[in-house]
């Protein structure tokens, strides 16, 4: 019976899905081809062909080694966080029911940074574990802390505890941060931090990749089997438990899957701000709130949007690398307005 | 009410016992016992705060009760899935809202949501059980409109059509026909009553709920009496209950009886 069914779903899917896939692959190669030195898109061709199947072109090795180690680590790693990002920010705001929730929501950011503040200023770990490990741990100590005081007022399905307790959070860890930056920081570590902070893909290696694009196909699973689920929280989760939802379970599932997603995106890049927020707005324009579509569209766009927004940070000043958060939130921002502005015109 | 009662009517299909329910130590529900027959419609009514909507909330297992039991066809509801219980009871809220930008079509579909697994695919019949949901509520015609555009009686209207695509044996409904106009009051309560299922609707208006099979009175979180609807709804019942004054007239129209209330 099932094997029924995981048949003509994947009939259906199929077709979708090689469109998807072709575009994000377009997205890829432009983002690997666009740089402050232009790489023909021939060269590219011939180093993926040498490297994946060992096709024998002979090229520079220089040429060889900015393709295949910087520009299309930092592309793949770009697409697995703006996929991550845009599905967390998708399932958040569907299941608080909060337009306004992104997946920085949870506290996540904020105990981030303060574990990565901890091991660059600090030097907690003594070298032994890096500034991502930091990281990571930080957003999960904090996204536990979030769970913890968002359980204990009483209300897991009460979307309103678990926002008051990530704001909570978040300040504290801000604070955190702060208190250490302005105590142990020098100003050069200040500003490393910042950077890192902002976001950055700089860092990025095969490494990265084999972290984040597996997180991200996993949390992307997770959050389409529960797509109906997900649907069914359109009228409020009562009305989710009345269409059969187990909705504590859901919640907790779908929740602790989009913290893990966010805090290793966050771990390896640092908080890049307003995929999660805008992407999932601007999908649900375009293919309306029905999850089995919005999700895999959400996961797209974010993709193809951060990648975009990686090259428009190696080539916008010449001889100088932005934030790739910077040029996120001065793109999200304004497109942010006009999705809001539209909305209500559609009303 | 409907035929389905005269074909079985002492089967109890959904039934409480001793169920009691509060909110920070304040009882909202208080050793409540009913049972649901087969094919009745059920009217549920009592003043503001008795505890109808709570009642409805734990009796299609929403809420957990603090105690008692609830039996549906006979098996425990605690130990059900919600799927499962979600494909025999259908729940009708009082007023559901969305902010998301949806369509008629959308809210409707939700309803097969109990039905489809997660590798299940939608299908044609699912496709069919919509539209006649659809149809069942008069509103095929407008699968496409937006949510934020409809009137509170489509949008009650789509509820229900929402409630029917989940192909319920039990549509426990919590006061369908709050802020309708008129003719939307009678045009709902006249759709639920031709549903061929068992029916347990909260009301408000005594007048409307004289024409259930069988009225429950709620007061203060206890069910304090049961039975049909002129033999629950006396004059002493109504004064004790509800603090008015009442006495019955005959429609000289169709001669049905009328309460007709003084303060």
């Amino acid at each position: 019976m099932t094997a029924v069914f995981a048949g003509r779903l994947l009939r259906k899917i199929s077709l979708h899905t090689a469109w998807v896939l072709a575009v994000l692959l377009a997205a890829i190669i432009a983002g690997i081809a666009i740089g402050e030195t232009p790489i023909s898109l021939s060269l590219v061709f011939q180093v993926l062909a040498n490297k994946l199947w060992g096709a024998g072109f002979v090229l520079d090795p220089i040429d060889e080694g900015i393709v295949w180690n910087y520009r299309l680590t930092r592309a793949l790693v770009a697409a697995a966080c703006g996929a991550g990002l845009a599905i967390s920010g998708v399932v958040l705001q569907s299941l608080l029911r909060n337009p306004l929730a992104d997946p920085y929501l949870l506290g996540i950011s904020a105990g981030a940074s303060t574990g990565a503040v901890l091991v660059a200023i600090i030097g907690i770990g003594a070298g032994a574990i890096s500034l991502s490990a930091g990281a990571f741990a930080g957003a999960v100590a904090a996204f536990a802390l979030v769970a913890l005081l968002a359980r204990s007022t009483g209300a897991v399905s009460g979307s309103g505890q678990i926002i008051l307790a990530g704001i909570a959070g978040s300040q504290l860890f801000n604070a955190l941060t702060s208190f250490l930056i302005t105590k142990s920081a020098n100003s050069e570590q200040a500003r490393g931090i910042m950077f890192w902070l902002l976001g950055n893909l700089s860092g990025v290696r095969w490494q990265s990749v084999t972290l984040a694009v597996p997180v991200v196909l996993i949390g992307l699973a997770v959050c389409l089997w529960h797509r109906r689920s997900l649907d069914a929280f359109m009228f409020g989760s009562d009305s989710a438990a009345a269409l059969g939802v187990p909705v504590r379970r859901v919640q907790a599932i779908l929740i602790a899957t989009v913290a893990l997603v966010t805090a290793v995106m966050v771990s390896l890049v640092g908080s890049i701000g307003f995929v999660g927020l805008v992407v999932p707005h601007a999908a649900r324009l375009l293919v309306g709130v029905r999850h089995g579509r919005l999700i895999p569209v959400s996961a797209l766009a974010g993709a193809i949007f951060l990648i975009a927004a990686d090259v428009l940070s190696r080539t916008a000043i010449k001889g100088q690398v932005l934030p790739v958060g910077v040029i996120t939130a001065l793109i999200g921002a304004p497109v942010f307005a006009v999705i809001l502005i539209k909305a209500k015109g559609g009303r | 009410m409907s035929n389905m009662k005269q074909l079985a009517p002492h089967v109890d299909v959904l039934s409480c016992a001793g169920l009691n329910w509060s909110i920070k130590g304040v009882p909202i529900v208080r050793d409540v016992a009913l049972q649901l027959r087969r094919g009745e419609t059920l009217g549920l009514i009592g003043p503001n705060g008795s505890g109808k909507s709570s009642l409805l909330k734990l009796l299609s297992g929403i809420r957990a009760p603090a105690s008692g039991e609830i039996h549906l066809n006979g098996v425990a509801l605690a130990g059900m899935k919600r799927r499962d219980v979600a494909q025999m009871i259908a729940v009708v809220e009082q007023q559901a809202e969305t902010s998301d930008a949806i369509t008629v079509l959308d809210a409707v579909e939700l309803g097969r949501t109990p039905w489809l697994s997660a590798l299940e695919p939608w299908s044609d019949a699912d496709d069919g059980i919509v539209q006649q949901a659809l149809i069942d509520v008069d509103m095929a015609d407008k699968p496409k409109r937006a949510w934020h555009s409809l009137s509170g009686g489509e949008r009650q209207r789509v509820h229900i059509a929402r409630a029917l695509a989940q192909r319920p044996q039990i549509l426990l409904l919590d006061e369908p026909t709050n802020h309708l106009d008129i003719q939307h009051q009678l045009s709902i309560l006249g759709l639920v009553r031709s549903l061929p299922v068992t029916t347990l609707i909260a009301l408000h208006d005594l007048n409307q709920a004289l024409a259930c099979d069988r009225l429950a009175v709620m007061d203060k979180g206890a069910l304090i009496a049961i039975g049909e609807p002129s033999q629950v709804l006396t004059c002493e019942l109504l004064r004790q209950t509800f603090g008015v004054e009442a006495h019955y007239l005959t429609d000289p129209y169709d001669g049905t009886r009328i309460l007709r209330f003084r303060s």
